[in-house]
């Protein structure tokens, strides 16, 4: 039995038209273990999963669910071998309970009572067993998202999963929740679950795996024993080559200041203050990193400063006010003041994905008299070329104007973004999420990049949920929970666990600091 | 990376939705008992075996390029803009009411360039109010603007029965339009009269619609304004970061779209009928819809489906001339292709991707996937 692993994969390909996704996987995945399988975006850990979830059928090679060969046709099929998955983005109804979204699909029978009934008695017992503690009668949209994560995962349990597998599980978890999920992981390791573990966070797989593969461009380049290995070797699969994990920076020589922000109150749409009343400064030659998870103000705090959405307070660069109420400003006029953005959310707001590079590499400064020909018609042949040596600067790969945004990689197109909003040498860069999605190699380019802006004596606002990366690029750190600064601390002088406690709301020793 | 080939997504798709469109007619001809083969051989002799059935080809054709047009500037915003039948049709009112402004105009050129003027100006003016309560008001434009398309037809109902209606004439329609405002028709055009020797419908006004359909191509691709345009529609809040004004392009893009259809009204009511008289522009503007999701949205794309479509409305007539088949089945041939070049454009496409690669592209399964 123990010789058998839980999963066994041989000679798995995928091919989408010319693109090989997956070519001659082989993976074993032993009982009882936590595995993790790392890699860059577009490696193709996604489409393996997919396939061993019924999601894709691979044109080659076959399955084995402990030691027996299985189709996996649909996701039914994949549930019946007791394979479970819990997705990057939840799939739960988000105005039903929690119990009502764990029996959905998995109904006794017509009647939903008896269904409930029993798996409120399950829920309690998969609590007490794992700390996977959730009020069952408690609606989904009430919940934090560390809760929601945990209906999934017992959802995938009440179906009696023996194979649990987690796409990027901690992208959306404060570190607190983060090291709950890994007891909860750990837990159901010693109970003989098997789990397998989708990240590129470096970290968390030296953390709780037993064993790691890589993969690199549809192929499985290694699977090695987490004890025997270590981040930079595991960096160096990654990507095919020598990575420099830490950020290289000589300290700040901070100058006048750019940006200051008195009493900053922010309003959505329905009217709910997400912002409320912040006061901060920047100056030059320094990044102010500000922490949080995600949903706490910060995105609202980029998009005021950005131009795009409106505010009360005070707000000013180079000790002239800017223009709060929207009505009179946009990015356009903030662009004017020198203020560059690359939004948080660059597939929606930092770039048109149906529109080729060069049309993007323009975005926002399209007014520019450099651009036109004439009163009427643009230079489009000039700025293709400017778009293409910009390119170039900022190994865009492949440098080709003429593609559509939407057909590069993640970091690519943060490197578009990037071409576009730092070679205008802006007195201040607002920088959100700058490395989401973006594959390592590409990080310690971006990194580097605003680490050089710095040094140039611009100010920089950078908002990241990655904690590592608040840390290795900051001078200034504030943390921001519900819309206010619960802190601010030196980089030097803190830690993790400190910034945790006050990204969950906790404010510390001397947290007036 | 699964993407159909260029060619096959500009030529193949259209074609072979035609063929399906084709086919079910076919089969629906078969069902009321008539012979498919015939009605086409009846078809495409009217619309195009002459110079004569040419002549009422191209006049439509004409008419379907200025609605498509307008159709597709809009869309470019992402601004359904359905009311291009009553854009036209107000923009027949200004073109009557500056014809008939003059007793008498002193050359034709003279009368186009003041028609056209005043069918641009009554057509954007009619395009914007939706626009505005779009832009200010957040009220649906795809809404207000088929509404505006009853008030047009209203309003001209009033005009032509209480305003413009010569004393004594029963016919609610406005008085012929002076001397010196008729536009040569290609039969008195010098070089094509040798082609159109009779009296033909078609009009100088398909040339001002070619020339229409390369600055729309000019404005979209090649201008500032376009650009915006175009960011506008394929995302509000990425245009909102790059400071591109929302109610500006909404406006802009309305009184150009008006503009276009209101143009329509120079060939109908100037070149064809001389005199504005009820519903003149005979569901144009809803074609223009269809015209412009054939020809993806795109000046020359355009230009071909209003070929089709030209074709498809003389051919139809001509079966309801010459054959027992009723004039009604030109509507459910109409019908067809729109139904499958526009609503069912995405099947047709996966059907090819499959034939393309023998697997749909991921996106495609991922979306069948989450519908199941």
């Amino acid at each position: 039995m123990t010789t058998n692993p839980a999963i066994e994969l041989r000679g798995i390909s995928k091919a989408f038209g010319p693109v090989q996704a997956n070519s001659d996987i082989n993976l074993r995945v032993e009982r009882g273990t936590i595995h993790g399988i790392i890699g860059e975006n577009g490696a193709g850990k996604s489409t393996l999963m997919s396939i061993l979830y019924g999601f894709y059928k691979a044109d080659a090679g076959e399955i084995l669910i402990g030691g027996q060969p299985v189709a996996i046709p649909d996701s039914q099929a994949a549930i019946r071998a007791g394979i479970g998955m819990v997705f990057q983005h939840f799939k739960l109804v988000q105005n039903f309970t929690v119990l009502e979204n764990v029996v959905l699909g998995a109904e006794d029978g017509a009647l939903l009572r008896p269904s409930l009934a029993k798996a409120r008695k399950l829920l309690a017992d998969l609590a007490r067993d794992y700390e996977l503690e959730v009020d069952p009668d408690e609606v989904i949209e009430e919940l934090s998202v560390g809760h929601q994560q945990r209906v999934e995962i017992l959802k995938a349990l009440y179906r009696q999963a023996d194979i649990l597998i987690l796409d990027e599980p901690t992208g959306v978890l404060t570190p607190a929740e983060a090291d709950h999920l890994f007891r909860i992981l750990r837990g159901l390791k010693e109970q003989g679950k098997t789990v397998v573990l989708i990240t590129h966070k470096l970290r968390e797989i030296m953390e709780i795996t037993d064993a790691v593969s890589v993969m690199r461009r549809g192929e499985m380049v290694a699977t090695v024993t987490t004890a025997e290995t270590s981040p930079e070797q595991l960096a160096e699969l990654m990507v095919g080559r020598k990575v420099l994990l830490r950020v290289d920076k000589t300290p700040a020589v901070p100058g006048r200041t750019v940006l200051e922000v008195e009493n900053l109150r922010v309003s959505d749409a329905d009217g709910v203050e997400r912002v409320k009343g912040i006061s901060f400064s920047i100056r030059a030659g320094e990044i102010l990193g500000i922490a949080g998870v995600a949903g706490n103000g910060q995105s609202q705090l980029l998009e005021v400063l950005g131009g795009i959405s409106p505010a009360t307070g005070t707000v000013r660069v180079n000790g002239d006010a800017i223009d709060l109420s929207g009505r009179h400003s946009n990015g356009q006029t903030r662009r004017a003041r020198g203020i560059a953005h690359v939004p948080e959310d660059r597939q929606h707001l930092g770039l048109i994905m149906d529109f080729m590079a060069w049309e993007n590499v323009i975005f926002g400064y399209h007014n520019d008299p450099a651009y036109q020909k004439n009163r009427l018609i643009m230079d489009n042949a000039g700025i293709v070329r400017e778009a293409q040596a910009k390119m170039k600067r900022f190994d865009v790969r492949p440098p080709i104007p003429t593609l559509q945004a939407k057909s590069f990689s993640g970091g690519n197109q943060q490197k578009i973004v990037l071409a576009r909003e730092l070679e205008r040498a802006p007195d201040l860069l607002l920088v959100g999420q700058p490395t989401r999605g973006v594959d390592i190699g590409a990080i310690e380019f971006i990194h580097q990049r605003l680490i050089e802006l710095r040094d140039a004596g611009k100010a920089v606002l950078l908002v990241s949920v990655e904690l590592d990366e608040i840390l290795s690029l900051s001078d200034r750190i504030a943390v921001m929970f519900d819309g206010r600064i619960m802190g601010e601390r030196d980089p030097a002088a803190t830690n993790e666990r400190e910034l945790g406690l006050l990204m969950a709301g906790i404010a510390g020793e001397g947290a007036a600091a | 990376m699964t993407k159909l080939p260029n060619w096959a997504d500009i030529v193949l798709v259209p074609l072979v939705s035609l063929l399906f469109a084709a086919i079910i007619s076919a089969l629906v001809l078969l069902a009321i008992g008539q012979d498919p083969v015939a009605a086409m051989n009846v078809m495409v002799t009217g619309a195009l075996g002459s110079p004569y059935g040419w002549g009422y080809t191209l006049y439509y054709t004409t008419s379907f390029i200025f609605t498509g047009l307008a159709v597709t500037v809009s869309f470019n915003a992402r601004l359904f803009n359905i009311g291009g039948e009553g854009q036209a049709q107000m923009g027949g009112l200004g073109v009557a009411l500056v014809l008939l402004s003059l007793p008498v105009w002193p050359h034709w050129t003279v009368a186009l360039v003041a028609a056209a003027l005043g069918a641009a100006a009554f057509g954007a003016a009619w395009a914007a109010i939706p626009a505005y309560l779009q832009a200010r008001r957040g009220s649906h434009i795809v809404i207000t603007t088929i509404m505006f398309n009853y008030i047009a037809a209203a309003v001209i109902v009033y005009m032509l029965v209480d305003v413009l209606r010569p004393p004594r004439q029963m016919e609610p329609a406005s008085a012929r339009f002076p001397e010196g405002a008729a536009l040569p028709t290609l039969h008195d055009i010098p070089g094509l009269s040798l082609i159109f020797t009779r009296e033909v419908p078609a009009n100088v006004t398909l040339f001002i619609a070619l020339v229409a359909a390369f600055l729309v191509w000019v404005l979209l691709w090649r201008t500032r304004l376009g650009y915006q345009i175009r960011a506008f529609g394929q995302s509000e809040p990425a245009a909102r970061y790059a400071g591109i004004d929302p109610f500006r392009t909404i406006m802009i893009t309305m009184l150009i779209s008006g503009g276009l259809a209101g143009l329509m009204a120079v060939n109908n009511v100037m070149g064809e009928a001389e005199k504005l008289v009820q519903n003149s522009s005979e569901g144009a503007g809803f074609i223009g819809i269809a015209v412009a999701l054939m020809g993806r949205n795109h000046p020359f794309g355009v230009l071909v489906a209003a070929f089709l479509f030209g074709f498809l409305y003389q051919g139809g007539a001509e079966l309801g001339l010459w054959t027992t088949i009723p004039i009604e089945m030109r509507i459910v041939v109409q019908g067809l292709v729109i139904l499958f070049t526009g609503a069912l454009d995405v099947m047709v496409r996966m059907l090819l991707a499959r034939l393309f690669f023998r697997k749909p592209p991921p996106e495609v399964a991922v979306a069948a996937r989450e519908r199941a």
